[in-house]
């Protein structure tokens, strides 16, 4: 199954300081409704704020983009730039 | 997708050819923010806050209203009370309501030079005869400057509606603490307990700004059915399209924005200043409204970027192995929330493969103007401290500087400080060029030192818009949504032409308005070559596919009979028939028998931009008596991924690393007392000049990411990361002192010296 | 408040303009005579980005009363191309890459006139110095000394030729 890494402390007041979860989804849409609805909020927050790393990739905004099994996802915030 | 097309196969990308729209800019053709002018325009001024901090109590503008040539005066008044909402518009976390604030102040100013009130007349001499005819009344409030002063519980509170986000429990007072940032790895602690040496310090940055030579500009003309254009310079008119839109409650589809050249931006120009109100302006009175800022109002009331204090400490084994990391930053947002101290503690260590890594950082509002991103936000001002930091330790261990960084350097398969697994990176091909570097082992001279620092950039795709038109002669147009203000136009031409197997002078590219090509992001984050690379790559790809359709037609084969090479179309094997090649122009003269027009549009939204990496070396001379610092000579290395038009390439490297050795040695935001900028022009603000530099030689190194087809990677932003590392890492060398604060200008350096 | 009426001479031509007591010969020339080639990047003589050479002499046209035009020769960006022929400053910029945003660009190039006008054969260093009047932002500088130094070399072969 996919991993879920939170490194930032922030996201991991949603899952009462889990540091990594496992999900089933896969897709980053499925991965969006699994989060929101095992720990709600955090789906929602990582759709408006945040951006995922998946296998070491920064993907934003990226509903389309499937999971495999044994991803590695990290949540990160969203990143801009100059 | 994950397929890079050989170096030795291109025929287009790598190579040098003039930028399309260059003749232009050589003779002054081009036409800049400022450049424009409409029929019947008036000239829109600002009037400006005199106080960092106050409560607007009344403004009366009838007096301006009177005067002859004055047609319209706004204020907060005149503008929809924005409701706080967060929203990510390419370039960072916007909040619309201070967004809009900041444009026009509303109830309160929050730094000196904040927008009260703005005017448009039939000309310069009117409106300002009609800003001095403004009064406002002003109750002066007590003012902070300095982040950490404004963090004690006791100082002048800038918000009462302001609760740090991040902290749990959730604080039950306002502050002026905006958010805290906390993440790690590992267990920071026994990091440090299996350290065997431990380097820490405490560095500090001033507000420095983005500095473009071209100031804010823009025109604005609505008219009485509500349609609106928009003429002016920025880093992304869709980003204009939508805060205007905001800002102003209008529907986007009667704003249509038209990009005008940009003279310059680095994130500067990926926000609004002007164009709400002159639209706002344009409306009231039924006008066009051109407003141009002054280079003073530029320093006062856009951008810069946020100083910062940042505390390191790092732990190692005796070998070098790092085992423990630890940052602590504080960052000025300036008067509302949003200094990008989140991306400077992700980028702290993110060169390096250390497994126990703790970051906090703090986002905090005094009476500054609000900061705005600055070529990777907030990753020079950490790596400043922790590049300090690692060349202390190699110092203390004894170590090569290089080889500490080999030592501990992240590759394909770290595990990044701020998370993710990395993948396919070149951050020890570049340390390797470094070392190999023949400036490397050069020799110095008396009073003379060399720095080593490295840098981290993310870099970002995005959403983004390009279409390719094969004309009827078989030239080619490419239409892009991306402000090109670095040579993008000419990576833009030779992509397609590389695709299409055509000469790039047969291509020609065009910035289209925001009515006319699919949305775009800002031309930022190093993202433009990449992601709008990339639709314009898949475009091209479009057209080649409908070329091989059309040739099969003409030929009367199947269209998997047809190949398409070095721009003509050609029989796939000796099955497919006897045909002579049809060239793309043959085809395109056939286009209206084939099925119409041969045309594509590609949108997308990219991923995967690969992180970039660099590597600068320095050498200074510094000058004991005077404390004057050289810079003899400067190295930058970098993993590009690959390079589209080498000399724009090498232009970002220069450009970004003379930036970096401004704001490490000369620039900063001066206050004095009264919370008044002292220093808003170029003759006191100093960037750095032709006189105060050597050539800065630019390596590439080329790890190609897979994710594009030609192996793109950002390039912009990582080369102002290292500079302030590399230059304070030199003077240590040469003075035998850490200099931990910027600028390390001659004053501090003499003051230093005679300790 | 009569304006001024001015008569010089712009790039070769009879040019006439009226303008303020207050009006920079920058104003003038943006605004009057639609000369939007040279830029305004500070107003204050610090950037360049408004050099223009007024009878030989590379000045800051922000920091130039536009009533002292008068009489005067100017030479601005518009008239450094002979019609369609690119200067060689202006081709060796190009060549060079020594612009990224262009908006510095056109005072750069007036202002390495001028220098290679009194100087055909100048060291880096005096172009540094010559050049230092002039911000850029974008290029570091590094492919701007070199399309000057380049178009010296080229300026001084077809002079020898």
């Amino acid at each position: 199954m996919p991993r879920v890494l939170l490194p930032g402390q922030a996201s991991r007041l949603f899952t009462g300081g889990q540091a990594e979860i496992e999900v089933a989804a896969t897709s980053f849409r499925a991965l969006l409704r699994e989060l929101e609805t095992r720990y709600p909020g955090l789906g929602r927050q990582v759709e408006d704020g945040m951006a995922v790393a998946i296998d070491g990739e920064i993907h934003q905004d990226a509903y389309a983009t499937p999971l495999r099994e044994g991803s590695e996802i990290v949540l990160i915030p969203k990143i801009g730039g100059g | 997708m994950n397929f890079v097309v050989n170096k030795s196969d291109l025929k287009v990308v790598g190579s040098r050819p003039v930028r399309p729209d260059g003749v232009d800019k050589v003779t002054g053709r081009a036409q800049f923010g400022a450049d424009m002018a409409l029929p019947g325009m008036l000239i829109g001024r600002i009037k400006r806050s005199p106080h960092p901090h106050a409560r607007i109590v009344s403004i009366d503008t009838s007096k301006a209203l009177a005067l002859p040539g004055v047609k319209a005066v706004v204020t907060a008044a005149d503008f929809p009370d924005i409701a706080s909402e967060e929203a990510f518009v390419g370039e960072g976390p916007m909040n619309f309501r201070d967004l809009s604030r900041n444009c026009m102040a509303r109830d309160k100013v929050l730094y000196e030079g904040h927008a009260v009130a703005a005017v448009a007349a039939i000309s310069d001499a009117a409106a300002e005869a009609a800003l001095d005819a403004i009064a406002v009344e002003y109750e002066v409030l007590p003012h902070v400057i300095d982040a950490e002063a404004a963090m004690a519980a006791d100082a002048p509170l800038l918000h009462a509606d302001l609760f740090t986000a991040g902290m749990e429990p959730k604080p039950t007072a306002p502050s002026n603490v905006a958010k805290r940032v906390h993440f790690g790895l590992g267990d920071i602690a026994a990091g440090f307990a299996a350290a065997e040496v431990v380097v820490e310090g405490r560095y500090t940055t001033q507000a420095v700004h983005q500095a473009y030579i071209e100031p804010h500009a823009c025109i604005a003309s609505a008219n009485a059915d509500g349609q609106s254009v928009i003429y002016g310079s920025s880093q992304g008119h869709f980003m204009v399209r939508a805060y205007v839109a905001k800002l102003l409650g209008m529907d986007m589809s009667n704003i249509r924005v038209v990009p005008l050249e940009i003279g310059g931006g680095f994130g500067g120009k990926t926000v609004v200043y002007l164009e709400p109100l002159a639209l706002q302006l344009s409306r009231k009175t039924g006008r066009p409204v051109k407003m141009v800022m002054t280079r003073e109002e530029v320093f006062r009331a856009t951008g810069p970027t946020s100083g910062g204090t940042v505390e390191v400490k790092i732990g190692a084994k005796k070998d070098g192995t790092i085992t423990a990391a630890q940052a602590r930053l504080v960052f000025q947002a300036g008067a509302y929330g949003g200094s990008p101290v989140g991306a400077a503690a992700m980028c702290a260590f993110a060169c390096y493969d250390v497994a126990n890594v703790d970051v906090e950082g703090f986002d905090v509002v005094s009476n500054r103007p609000k900061v705005a991103a600055y070529r990777a936000p907030g990753a020079p001002i950490a790596a400043f401290a922790v590049e300090g930091a690692m060349d202390d330790l190699a110092r203390k261990l004894d170590m090569d500087p290089i080889a500490l960084r080999e030592k501990n350097g992240a590759k394909a398969g770290t595990k990044a400080a701020y998370g993710p697994t990395f993948p396919d990176i070149g951050f020890l091909q570049v340390l390797a060029a470094a070392k190999a570097h023949p400036h490397y082992s050069a020799p110095l001279g008396p009073n003379q030192g060399r720095g080593v620092a490295v840098g981290f950039w993310f870099n970002i795709g995005g959403e983004s818009s390009a279409s390719v038109f094969v004309n009827e002669d078989g030239t080619v147009n490419v239409v892009s949504g991306s402000p090109d203000i670095g040579g993008s136009r000419a990576s833009m031409a030779m992509m397609a032409a590389e695709v299409l197997g055509v000469p790039v002078e047969s291509v020609r590219p065009i910035v289209a308005d925001t009515a006319a090509i699919g949305f775009t992001g800002v031309t930022g984050g190093s993202r433009v070559t990449y992601a709008t690379g990339m639709a314009t790559v898949q475009a091209a790809e479009k057209v080649v596919e409908q070329l091989k359709q059309r040739a099969a037609l003409i030929w009367d084969i199947s269209p998997d009979a047809v190949d398409w090479k070095d721009g003509e179309a050609v029989p796939a094997g000796a099955n497919a028939g006897g045909f002579d090649p049809l060239p793309l122009a043959a085809i395109a003269l056939k286009a209206a028998k084939t099925g119409g027009p041969i045309t594509a549009e590609v949108s997308i939204n990219a991923q995967g931009a690969g992180p970039g990496f660099g590597a600068h070396i320095c050498d200074v001379e510094v000058d004991p008596e005077t404390g004057y610092t050289t810079i003899l000579r400067y190295t930058a290395v970098q993993d590009v991924g690959r390079a589209i038009h080498p000399s724009y390439v090498e232009g970002q490297i220069q450009g970004g690393a003379v930036q970096g050795i401004g704001w490490a040695l000369n620039e900063e935001y001066v206050y004095d007392g009264k919370g008044m900028l002292q220093n808003p022009g170029f003759l006191d603000y100093r960037v750095p000049v032709a006189s105060d530099l050597p050539m800065i030689e630019p390596v590439l190194v080329e790890v190609p990411n897979k994710r594009h087809p030609f192996g793109v990677r950002g390039v912009g932003e990582v080369p102002i990361v290292p500079p302030m590392g590399a230059v304070g890492n030199a003077i240590r060398a040469a003075i035998g002192q850490r200099m931990h604060d910027l600028p390390m200008s001659p004053p501090r350096i003499r003051a230093a010296l005679s300790k | 408040m009569s304006r001024h009426h001015v008569t010089a001479t712009v790039n070769g031509e009879p040019a006439e303009f009226l303008c303020d007591s207050q009006n920079s010969l920058l104003d003038a020339l943006r605004n009057e005579l639609r000369l939007t080639g040279t830029k305004e990047g500070c107003g204050s003589g610090d950037c360049g980005a408004c050099s223009v050479i007024v009878d030989g002499r590379l000045v800051c046209s922000c920091l130039m009363l536009a009533v002292e035009a008068e009489g005067k020769t100017i030479q601005t960006i518009e008239g450094l191309a002979d019609g369609d022929r690119l200067h060689p400053l202006q081709r060796k910029f190009l060549e060079h890459a020594a612009l990224q945003c262009g908006f510095c660009t056109p005072g750069f190039l007036v202002a390495a006139k001028a220098l290679l006008d009194h100087n055909p054969d100048p060291t880096e260093t005096e172009a540094r110095f010559w050049l230092a009047g002039n911000l850029c932002r974008c290029t570091g500088y590094d492919k701007i000394i070199r399309a000057v130094m380049d178009a010296a070399a080229e300026m001084r072969q077809e002079a020898a030729a």
